[in-house]
């Protein structure tokens, strides 16, 4: 007979992130079916009491207090796992402690810690973000918005404000930018160079500037601009101010506008202002005249990328299946298909594309697991590949599937070792018949290394293609 | 700043959120400060709604409060004098108020729910006066509504701890030359079995008749005789010397006893009561508190009542309520239970005996000394239940996010020489959700036994959370 545990800390505030970490951690402790540490808002009570997790302690609990709410099968067990809890909770702070950052409350007394300080990066819950974001363009900061569920009114209103300060704002729901040849956020180690890059989609951005890195070529800056940006409503305020300040930045020769194609007006706008640029601009507008992120690496590098994966490979029939973390590589990869002739189906489908949100359709089908669908609740497969692992697996023993489709990044902000867990799911099921593709987002700069990644996924039998589209193009071979 | 700017130069970033961005930056060598960010007003939809509808007045709020910091910063406290109670605070000898009148510490309370120490004191202050022959009787007398209770607050005075004030004690004046107005506060009593703590017995209220007789009158002669002490410049050495006026008045009281010694010397009292006047004030460390908390009264009552301003004019505790005003809402108290203060105590007593935060003395925070200052003196840290050098800095840090300003006047050199956080606003407190600390003394909970320990209290978020409300009302902000 289980029983609901539930311990409450007073005062003691962590991100969700760490939390769900922890909370994934507990749940496989022996003795503990369901665990889940939360910060005790109304929401997050309603939360638990839904999942039958909340018990009178935990009723108590206030916005800054911490729920560590358990079911388990038995009060030995709980008292064991909440021993654990703490240890884990406590594993978290001594890290913190030890790298020396210094921390403190709010954003009056970060800049009394840091005075010269230029850009603030907003990760907190999207309902409090726009607060905090205003506030940062009030001290004059630059923004950067990792935060989601920001309303578009919000954001056009924040990119006024920040246009008239002179001001950036990155984001909303912005992941990817290198400053000053800084990565920031999920970003990767690029060397400095003259390639300038304007992204309303961040793993757009890692894509390109880490081909262009690959080839030798360097980066500027990476500015990112959300994925509404180039929206009707937004009209491009922010490409077209990161624009002015690429074209003005003396360290950049050629700029690159990376995004899904824009609204009409936009479009119009943008390439006005293109037509008008000193210098070279290149235009990844992803599916606009057969334009893929490998292909504006291309045009910027005036050479062909180089081909990996080019072994032969025996056609086969079934169907192809993606499973990318990578919302722009998975919208990428469609392209390429449909570009081969193929049919295919998303969760996130482009133009042309069929939409589904299942893996069991008889058809081709890429899914983004980093789509709302499959995070609610759950770290973003980028950070936590978890729920990629699981379907990875299942998808193996599907006898229909012909070829499974990976993207692997890597950089700042991304899990320590993603290729060694997909590695970990092949070697864990010896005798699947698919063939796995698969392309390595990243550079040799990055902490888990570009060559060592690629490394052991070949090593698992993965053909490791030089580029998401390669490795698209390569699955569209082995079924055609 | 432009973009060009921020392109040109390194980036260097306030990472509010996820801390792993913090530390990949870190990694790389990018400066990066981590926000420990929390939600806004602790969540409470009621109290975000309430900022937001607030934000269509900032402009009118930013400009009280400019008045505000400029009125606060611009006070020119002097200490002028010395002269009974009755003389000076005009509460106590109009008779519309009642015959026997007692000013306490905090906001209004009545006698049943005065805490023990206060009651205590009430008694003792009765039996000073000589209205009523015993303690019993004065017990009775004031249980029977023989007397009439009100805040010091009320009169321009306060008092540390129970704060009790009566006609015949000798009180300090202050006067803002700035603006004019006067404030008083008692002599300080010293430290142990003192009327402060609720201690009444002989030894008290002998002490108190010293004071009033002697070194009341002797002590505003040699004042009047030098002219006044400036007491604005005064804190800037303390500052320096390491007191933060609350919890450590060492270098404050040895400056105020080398000021007026050459005074004393010349009031004309034998040797002997010189040497006791002078002993007096050499032995008590905390001499200079009530000269603090009468200047900072004086500093803040020319902020009261500027419309529309969300800055604290006062904090205080009866022992039984914590009590908050603010400036644009004039003279209403906002009240809520006193907390417990966190700290240490000392041998042979525990948070068993301690009674909840009491007295006037959090003035000192409300003009940004006090646990404001804490970064200025090391010394008191573990005292106050702070467990390093670098907690004293992060209360400092902390307390600069609820308050407008620094005070250019009153730096810490600790800090490279940046100003205590001034000006606390109602506003910053809710968002935040940090409550202002104060450094305090601990009192027994049974009258008559005195300080048991020291620590940091704090003042509960419910009085700004209903200050605010009030604000709201009161300028027609519509949530």
């Amino acid at each position: 007979m289980s029983v609901v545990v539930n311990r409450v800390r007073r005062g003691f505030y962590a991100d969700s992130v760490a939390l769900m970490r922890i909370s994934r951690s507990l749940s496989s402790f022996a003795g503990v079916e369901q665990a889940s540490l939360m910060i005790g808002t109304p929401a997050n009570r309603e939360l638990l009491a839904g999942s039958g997790l909340l018990d009178g302690e935990g009723e108590q609990a206030q916005a800054d207090d911490l729920v560590i709410a358990l079911r388990v099968t038995d009060p030995i067990a709980a008292e064991a796992a909440l021993a654990e809890a703490d240890k884990l909770l406590a594993g978290g702070q001594a890290k913190a402690t030890q790298s020396g950052i210094p921390t403190v409350r709010g954003l009056a007394s970060a800049l009394n810690a840091l005075p010269q300080a230029n850009l603030a990066l907003i990760s907190v819950p999207g309902e409090f973000a726009a607060a905090e974001a205003r506030r940062a363009l009030g001290c004059g900061l630059h923004v950067m918005m990792f935060s989601d569920n920001v309303s578009i009114a919000e954001e056009i209103e924040l990119k006024r404000l920040a246009a008239s300060k002179g001001l950036l704002l990155m984001g909303p729901d912005c992941g990817t930018a290198l400053i000053g040849g800084a990565p920031i956020a999920f970003a990767n180690v690029v060397p400095r160079g003259d390639v300038g890059l304007i992204s309303a989609s961040g793993t757009g951005l890692q894509e390109v500037s880490c081909l262009l890195a690959r080839a030798g070529r360097g980066i500027s800056h990476g500015i990112g601009v959300g994925g509404r940006d180039l929206s009707e409503e937004v009209g491009g305020l922010m490409t077209l101010a990161a624009f002015e300040a690429l074209e003005a930045d003396p360290a950049t020769r050629h700029i690159v506008i990376i995004s899904k194609p824009p609204a009409k007006a936009v479009a119009d706008r943008i390439h006005a202002r293109v037509a008008k640029s000193a210098k070279p601009v290149t235009l990844c507008l992803l599916g606009v005249g057969g334009m893929t992120l490998s292909g504006a690496a291309e045009a910027v590098l005036g050479h062909r990328l180089q081909q990996g994966a080019q072994n032969a490979v025996k056609p086969r029939r079934g169907w192809i299946r993606g499973l990318y973390s990578g919302g722009t590589l998975c919208n990428e990869a469609q392209l390429v298909l449909l570009g081969a002739g193929l049919e295919v189906h998303s969760n996130v489908p482009v133009p042309g594309a069929g939409e589904t949100s299942t893996l069991d359709l008889e058809a081709h089908t890429l899914i983004d697991l980093g789509d709302d669908d499959y995070t609610r609740g759950r770290p973003h497969p980028m950070i936590d590949p978890e729920v990629r692992n699981q379907l990875l697996s299942t998808t193996l023993a599907d006898e229909t599937v012909a070829v499974v489709l990976l993207d692997v990044v890597i950089g700042y902000g991304a899990h320590a070792d993603p290729a060694g867990l997909v590695a970990g799911v092949l070697q864990a099921t010896p005798g699947h018949r698919s063939v796995v593709v698969a392309s390595v987002t990243g550079t040799d700069g990055d902490p888990q290394n570009y060559s060592a990644q690629a490394a052991k996924l070949a090593a698992a039998g993965v053909l490791v293609a030089h580029s998401n589209a390669q490795a698209a193009a390569l699955a569209a071979r082995v079924v055609s | 700043m432009s973009i060009q700017n921020l392109l040109s130069g390194v980036p260097s970033v306030v990472n509010i959120g996820l801390s792993g961005f913090a530390a990949d930056l870190a990694a790389q060598s990018t400066p990066v400060v981590q926000v420990d960010w929390r939600p806004p007003a602790q969540g409470k939809k009621h109290l975000v709604d309430l900022l937001a509808s607030l934000s269509a007045f900032d402009e009118r709020i930013a400009k009280a409060n400019d008045e505000a910091l400029k009125r606060m910063l611009a006070g020119t406290p002097v200490l002028i004098d010395v002269q009974p109670a009755g003389e000076v605070i005009k509460g106590l000898v109009d008779k519309a108020l009642g015959d026997k009148v007692l000013l306490h510490s905090g906001p209004p309370i009545t006698w049943e729910r005065m805490c023990g120490p206060m009651q205590g004191a009430v008694a003792g202050a009765i039996v000073f006066e000589g209205w009523a022959s015993g303690l019993e009787a004065a017990m009775k007398l004031a249980s029977s509504g023989g007397v009439k209770f009100h805040p010091n607050h009320h009169f321009g005075a306060v008092g540390p701890m129970t704060g009790i004030t009566t006609r015949s004690m000798p009180v300090m004046v202050v006067e803002n030359r700035a603006f004019g107005n006067r404030a008083y506060c008692m002599i300080n009593e010293g430290l142990g079995k003192v009327m402060r703590f609720g201690a009444n017995d002989a030894e008290v209220i002998a002490r108190l008749h010293w004071l009033a007789d002697s070194f009341g009158p002797a002590f505003g002669a040699a004042l009047r005789s030098s002219g006044g002490l400036e007491l604005a410049p005064l804190i800037s050495r303390g500052l320096a010397m390491g007191d933060e006026m609350h919890q450590r008045n060492v270098a404050c009281s040895a400056l105020t006893l080398r000021a007026l010694a050459p005074h004393l010397a010349k009031t004309g009292v034998s040797a002997d009561e010189l040497s006791r006047i002078l002993t007096f004030i050499a032995g008590n460390e905390q001499f200079f508190l009530n000269i603090g908390m009468v200047m900072g009264k004086s500093i803040m009552d020319p902020v009261r009542g500027i419309d529309a301003s969300s800055v604290v004019t006062a904090m205080c505790r009866n022992g039984t309520d914590f009590g908050v005003r603010v400036s644009g809402t004039g003279d209403q108290w906002f009240t809520a239970p006193v907390e417990m203060p966190q700290g240490l105590y000392f041998p042979g007593y525990s948070e068993k005996d301690a009674n909840p935060d009491m007295g006037d003395s959090a003035i000192m925070e409300t003009i940004g000394v006090g646990a404001f200052a804490m970064a200025t003196a090391p010394s008191v840290v573990g005292f106050v239940g702070a467990g390093s050098v670098k907690d004293a800095f992060a209360f400092t840090s902390a307390m600069s996010e609820i308050t407008l300003a620094r005070n250019p006047r009153w730096t810490m050199p600790a800090l490279d020489g940046q100003g205590v956080p001034t000006g606390i606003d109602v506003r910053r407190v809710v968002e935040s959700g940090i409550q202002p600390a104060i450094n305090t003394g601990i009192a027994h909970r049974k009258p008559g036994v005195g300080q048991v320990g020291a620590g940091v209290a704090r003042a509960p978020l419910a009085c700004f959370e209903q200050a605010l409300a009030a604000l709201a009302a009161v300028l027609g902000a519509k949530p």
